[in-house]
């Protein structure tokens, strides 16, 4: 039933790979930037950076290189001055055998040996690493004696992420990372030129789109598919034509990076990151050592200054993650980019979005700051847990920026709708349409009784929870996976349920706590149907064909 | 879109319905529990049976134990913690007729309605267009009575539906039908 299960084919088993035709058109007619810059989505197998091995096995390599001369510490001290150290020649080391037993000649060759046999390594390694993109899926074949060949459907991406880490960033490398639906899945392109990454993934993600380059007249014309698909292809060829009118200017290599529709002054960043429970705990922290130091307990900076470099770390981490963050949409979904000294930026295509929660702390609330996260398919389990992959979509921002987002988000829904609904959600929901928990929950949940509740238009389910933590879920009908209701004892007695939406895994739960027992019932069946009525009008796997308006009736796939 | 009719599965011989109707209590006009319409399929009685004989298993094990570390260790305390354990059990034994008889499910026209739990009840709708995967479960006891287990897999680790009791060919019918069902109204995740 799944359609993911394409990994590890053996290579052969899927159509040729469509030659790079350029023919009939003379060469001379296309401006060679332009040849250079698609050149990597010709369906032709590709190699990766040259420095990937050493980028790839760099960390081992410097933590042996470390460890060697970690150990010849001492050696090397006598090397470079004499005597200088307590160094004992007597000492018993490798070296020292070697050189003893004369076996000198033989230890270098040995090296020279190990060298070569690595750097073979590092070169077939890099020779087998290959990647190719068709028309239909993005493709890896990796492994020198254990050959793997992952392969992600252009359909199935749940977004492209680009990642320049500090160290392959000096080198011009980056990471390109296409995620799947499924666990963990993504298939990962270490490490691609940096110059390359970014056209790259435009043009995975517009292949994708449903829109074909070939259209444009800029990549290889599509294969002929077994006799059936010709039809379908001169369709969307159609389609795809006037779609393309739409997306030119963006296409265009020439147009400049859409402008962020958010900015985060650093000041607001540095503020919001201390204004958080690490703070809270720093200052418990100092309680403690003051009152240590007063009752004469020197020893108590051995523990205080480690934690305190500890969290200098942790804040230092986290303002430089989110520094120079950007968020913009562009034809191929929204780009989110962020980080100063490694950077990374994400491509989320349209209805990639499984949930998004708006959420403020009490800490926040004086300054009117939220953040975003969103749940998306395709991360691993460690990843959702451990708040890794890139879900927080605004690390801070006021409630105008965390509508911008929103709006990018879930598309066609005008940004000014949306902050006067949240902003009417969050602080009198019973005004905006929305049903509330009744009275009698308050005994189970007596602080935010009155703001719990939950309203479901336009395709869009809302739960409003919290008063510490305020926070506003927003659920795409057509991207909820199943919807459940429980009941405890307590909960029975006092005619209470909660409410469970369920998503992909991520760092968002969306549940509801003790609502009425008619008003789950109500909210059930609608939900229920609701999910079904949405997703049959979803088609946001190939989303540019949606945006062309003439989708063919039916389902895709 | 056009739907299948459901294909013939036979109907289990349905208990008396459970109406858990609207106690003695303050409010009357709010039901106590979360109802919806229609009619419960559900999982075969012989499964009650299944159960308890896991249980008694367990209690085996567990005596087994207890006097495996007396002959061996000549101590006395296991038989309290075998004493606790064996109580624990007894009482799961005597409301498992009532757990398993709790355990229902409806094929609606889209989507799939799952519940079970007495004290702790919990009610799942999963559209069919969203199960990724139908497993089918044989135990060892379970396979004595011709019994099966369908588990529903779908892109949300929370869902978790496990359907347990089904005759085997009942269950087999029901995942082909499933499977049917979901491709047909299949879409992107």
């Amino acid at each position: 039933m799944s359609g993911e299960q394409e990994a590890f084919l053996p290579h052969g088993a899927q159509g040729t790979p469509e030659r790079a035709s350029f023919a009939g058109q003379p060469e001379a007619q296309r401006p060679a930037e332009l040849r250079q810059r698609r050149s990597l989505t010709d369906g032709e197998w590709h190699r990766l950076h040259p420095a990937t091995p050493l980028l790839r096995g760099g960390i081992a390599f410097l933590a042996i290189a470390g460890f060697v001369i970690a150990n010849l510490r001492e050696r090397l001290v006598d090397l470079f001055l004499p005597r200088a150290g307590e160094y004992d020649p007597e000492d018993y080391d490798p070296i020292t055998y070697v050189w003893e037993h004369g076996y000198v000649g033989l230890a270098l060759l040995a090296i020279l040996v190990v060298l070569i046999v690595v750097m073979t390594g590092f070169y077939l390694s890099w020779r087998m690493h290959t990647f190719r993109v068709t028309d239909e899926a993005v493709e890896v074949r990796s492994g020198i004696l254990f050959r793997t060949h992952r392969k992600a459907k252009l359909d199935r991406i749940q977004g492209v992420g680009i990642s320049r880490p500090f160290l392959p960033r000096l080198f011009g490398a980056a990471k390109m990372d296409v995620s799947v639906a499924g666990q963990d899945a993504s298939v990962k392109l270490e490490y691609l030129f940096s110059r390359d990454a970014d056209d790259l993934r435009r043009d995975v993600l517009t292949l994708a789109s449903g829109v074909r380059l070939a259209e444009q007249g800029l990549a290889p014309t599509p294969a002929v598919g077994p006799g059936g698909i010709e039809n379908e292809a001169a369709l969307s060829r159609i389609v795809n034509e006037r779609v393309t009118e739409f997306l030119a200017p963006e296409l265009d290599p020439g147009t400049a990076p859409p402008e962020s529709v958010v900015r985060i002054p650093v000041g607001r960043l540095v503020a919001s990151t201390l204004l958080s429970l690490g703070t809270v705990f720093f200052l418990i922290l100092v309680v403690v050592m003051i009152v240590s130091l007063v009752n004469g307990q020197i020893w108590a900076l051995f523990w205080f200054v480690p934690s305190v470099i500890g969290i200098a770390s942790y804040f230092w981490s986290t303002i430089t993650k989110s520094l120079r963050y950007s968020i913009a949409g562009t034809p191929s979904g929204v780009r989110i980019g962020s980080g100063l000294f490694s950077t990374s930026n994400d491509t989320l295509p349209p209805g990639r979005v499984h949930a998004i929660e708006v959420s403020q702390s009490i800490l926040w609330r004086p300054f009117g700051w939220w953040q975003v996260k969103i749940n998306k398919a395709g991360l691993s389990v460690e990843a959702a847990a451990g708040g890794k992959g890139n879900t927080t979509v605004l690390p801070v921002g006021t409630l105008p920026d965390v509508a911008r987002v929103v709006e990018l988000m879930l598309g066609g829904v005008s940004s000014t709708a949306l902050h006067d609904e949240l902003d009417l959600a969050i602080r009198e929901p019973a005004r905006s349409g929305f049903v509330l928990a009744p009275r009698r929950s308050r005994w189970l949940n007596p602080l935010a009784w009155r703001r719990t509740g939950y309203t479901l238009h336009d395709d869009l389910l809302v739960f409003r929870k919290g008063v510490v933590w305020r926070k506003v879920d927003l659920l795409p009908l057509a991207r909820l996976v199943s919807f459940a209701v429980s009941q405890g004892p307590i909960e029975r007695m006092l005619r209470l349920a909660s409410a469970h939406a369920h998503t992909v895994l991520g760092p968002i739960t969306a549940t509801l706590p003790a609502i009425g027992t008619a008003e789950a019932a109500s909210l059930f069946e609608q939900v229920a149907e609701g999910i079904v009525v949405a997703t049959r009008a979803d088609h946001s796997h190939r989303w540019a064909q949606v945006a062309g308006g003439v989708m063919p009736a039916g389902d895709q796939s | 879109m056009t739907h299948q009719e459901n294909p013939a599965i036979p109907e289990l011989p349905v208990p008396e319905p459970v109406s858990e109707a609207v106690g003695l209590g303050a409010v009357v006009d709010v039901p106590r529990r979360v109802e919806v319409a229609g009619e419960w399929r559900r999982v075969s009685p012989k499964y009650i049976l299944v159960d308890l004989i896991g249980e008694a298993i367990f209690a085996l094990i567990v005596i087994a134990v207890a006097v495996l570390w007396a002959v061996l260790f000549e101590q006395t305390w296991q038989w309290w913690v075998m004493g606790a354990l064996l109580l624990v059990t007894a009482l799961g034994a005597a409301i498992t007729p009532r757990r398993i008889r709790s355990i229902g499910y409806q094929l609606r026209e889209d989507d799939l309605l799952f519940r079970r739990g007495i004290m702790w009840t919990r009610m799942v709708a999963v559209p069919y267009g969203r199960m990724q995967l139908i497993d089918i479960n044989r135990g060892p006891v379970a396979r004595a009575f011709g019994l099966a287990e369908l588990k529903f897999v779908t892109a949300s680790a929370a869902s978790a539906i496990v359907l347990p009791g089904l005759p085997e060919d009942e269950a087999e019918q029901l995942r082909d039908h499933l499977v049917t069902v979901a491709e047909s109204r299949r879409t992107g995740l």
